[in-house]
């Protein structure tokens, strides 16, 4: 360091564009992130279900292939809704976990070395900061689910041709709208958990738990009185009835499209406002 | 640095009936002054209003009655604008534990509007500045309670700030930590055309590196000094014990402009004017063959202010 910069001077260079901003934070978390092998290790396992699919459409269109291994295996390998509703259900879960790794350390520290005024006292507001927050488990999370999916369709359009691209295109839009309001409501739950539980192997623990305790609750609620709706309180649920309208199958769980959608747009709302009590400069001590 | 004529001229924080409420309790009461100076001192004993104050003016807490302004920006419309021309170093340890040094100003920085590089190159500066260099690459987590404030202070100052809020900057540092920071703190002050608002209870903090002082107390200005003039008008208070023949003494050392007062017994009570010798009181006492045995003097210290501004 030269001398004569060890003597403070004001900055009069350019700023970078408010909107930009909320970026700054993503870029600073995964340089923590992925220092884990561990992460990396996740990841890695979390692309082997979309590359076995992507052999699996390989196959199923390469028809001299199959007749060579079985003279019937044409008719048993059909890429359909269900091979999406497959692919969701398994990378669903592998976000969930996903989740339930990262999320714990986004909120959490900043608000146990209160280090929010620090964020707040500049031209960043809490909307921004939540924002940037969320966008750490969004990146993660598209890169294995809806961003894997679309390829997937895409590869299925390319090689089946254009006349089932245009009868199939809600299957594409089936895949990232579910998949992508999944990882939204994702990033909102760990968010808020993040937020309130200070220790990061709880916060963990109360990911799986929400999803989990949910499940639990739901089913002995349908079983003693008798009910689908105990299965309101099972996210997991919701998510897979909103699926199920999207990709046009039936989950058989009794709970409507609208009952679903209207239970993640509220758990969703609790999640923020859960966030709008902790994401500030300072706590009013009672 | 030479510093535009107008940006001194121009009011700093303006306060303009200002009131904050928690709940059923006022905590700030109409406050009204203008604010003009390189460094502004806040003053009170605890739980005056004082980081309540710094708060507000940086728009964390809403306000319930009245409006104040930054460099002319309203606190409740222009707050973007606010936060851009200013730092605020918290009085609470603010940090984020396993990060660098380095890394967290940079990061800062950045969220001030700088870009990448030049945040990271001013990282780098601010930490050599602030006396953290060597320590720059360190966990934050693992720093001294002092380093811990150093680094505050690198954080508040990494974007070039026009007004910088210093909540308790001294709080729980060692003599040579606080000589430290008192002297960084004049150094900013001097090098840079930076406007300083100092919140402390220390008040030897605030008259060594002050310009101003507003003095808080239950919620409510009771005080506002400007220490330069108040220094220069400050005049001195001298008790003289004497003895001997002191007969037309103290009309002696009114023609010389004190104003003077006897207390019987060769004692005697009087203001100088400034620029007033004190020799010439022995000068005098010479003349008339009168013995000084006592003689104190003092000015107006700002623990006289702020013990008379608690009174009141």
């Amino acid at each position: 360091m030269a001398v004569y910069k060890r003597t403070y001077k004001g900055y009069d260079g350019g700023l970078t564009p408010q909107w930009s901003r909320f970026m700054i934070l993503p870029r600073y978390s995964y340089a923590r992130l992925f220092q884990s092998k561990f992460l990396l290790m996740f990841l890695a396992v979390c692309a082997i279900y979309p590359i076995g699919a992507a052999g699996f459409i390989y196959i199923a269109h390469n028809v001299s292939f199959l007749k060579a291994i079985n003279p019937q295996a044409g008719t048993l390998l059909d890429v359909n809704e269900k091979f999406f509703v497959y692919f969701c259900n398994f990378q669903s879960v592998m976000a969930y976990l996903l989740t339930a790794i990262v999320g714990p350390s986004l909120v959490s520290p900043d608000v146990t070395n209160n280090a929010m005024p620090l964020f707040l006292c500049r031209p960043f507001t809490r909307s921004e900061y939540v924002l940037g927050r969320m966008m750490v488990v969004l990146y993660l999370l598209a890169w294995i689910t809806w961003i894997p999916g679309l390829i997937l369709f895409g590869i299925q359009a390319d090689m089946a041709g254009w006349d089932w691209t245009k009868t199939h295109l809600w299957i594409g839009w089936g895949v990232f709208a579910g998949l992508f309001v999944w990882t939204v409501v994702l990033s909102l739950i760990a968010l808020a958990i993040s937020a309130w539980v200070r220790w990061k192997i709880a916060a963990g623990g109360a990911i799986l738990a929400v999803f989990f305790v949910g499940a639990g609750l739901g089913a002995v609620t349908n079983a003693v009185m008798r009910t689908h709706n105990g299965s309101l309180i099972d996210i997991a649920q919701m998510m897979a009835t909103a699926w199920g309208q999207l990709l046009r199958y039936d989950t058989g769980n009794g709970i409507t499209s609208t009952q679903a959608w209207m239970v993640l747009g509220i758990v969703s709302a609790i999640c923020l406002w859960l966030l709008s009590r902790r994401v500030r400069a300072f706590e009013v001590v009672k | 640095m030479k510093a535009d004529k107008n940006f001194y001229m121009q009011p700093v924080i303006e306060l303009a009936g200002l009131g904050v409420r928690f709940g059923s309790r006022d905590i700030l009461k109409d406050l009204r002054v203008s604010l003009s100076g390189r460094t502004i001192g806040l003053l009170g004993p605890n739980g005056a209003g004082k980081s309540t104050l710094i708060q507000s003016l940086l728009g964390f807490v809403p306000l319930t009655s009245g409006s104040a302004s930054i460099f002319g920006h309203d606190i409740r419309t222009q707050q973007k604008q606010i936060r851009t021309v200013v730092g605020y170093m918290p009085e609470n340890d603010s940090f984020i534990a396993n990060m660098t040094a380095v890394s967290f100003i940079r990061m800062m920085g950045e969220l001030s509007g700088l870009p990448k590089d030049s945040a990271l190159e001013r990282a780098h500066e601010v930490l050599f500045y602030v006396g953290l260099g060597e320590a720059r690459y360190r966990p934050l987590g693992t720093y001294s309670l002092g380093m811990k404030q150093l680094a505050k202070l690198a954080q508040a100052i990494v974007h070039g700030p026009k007004l910088v809020i210093l909540d308790e900057p001294t709080n729980g540092l060692d003599p040579p930590a606080r000589i430290r920071m008192i002297k960084l703190i004049s150094e900013m002050r001097a090098v840079t055309n930076m406007h300083i608002v100092l919140c402390s209870h220390l008040l030897r903090d605030v008259e060594e590196t002050c310009e101003e002082v507003l003095i808080l107390k239950a919620g409510r200005i009771v005080h506002y000094a400007n220490l330069e003039e108040e220094r220069r008008a400050n005049k001195r208070f001298v008790e003289l014990e004497t003895r001997g023949n002191d007969t037309g003494f103290a009309d002696a050392l009114s023609r010389l402009g004190c104003e003077t007062s006897t207390a019987g017994y060769g004692r005697f009570k009087m203001v100088c004017p400034v620029g007033f010798e004190l020799r010439e009181i022995y000068r005098l006492a010479a003349e008339r063959d009168l013995q000084l045995r006592r003689l104190n003097y003092r000015r107006d210290t700002l623990e006289d202010i702020f013990l008379k501004a608690m009174e009141n």
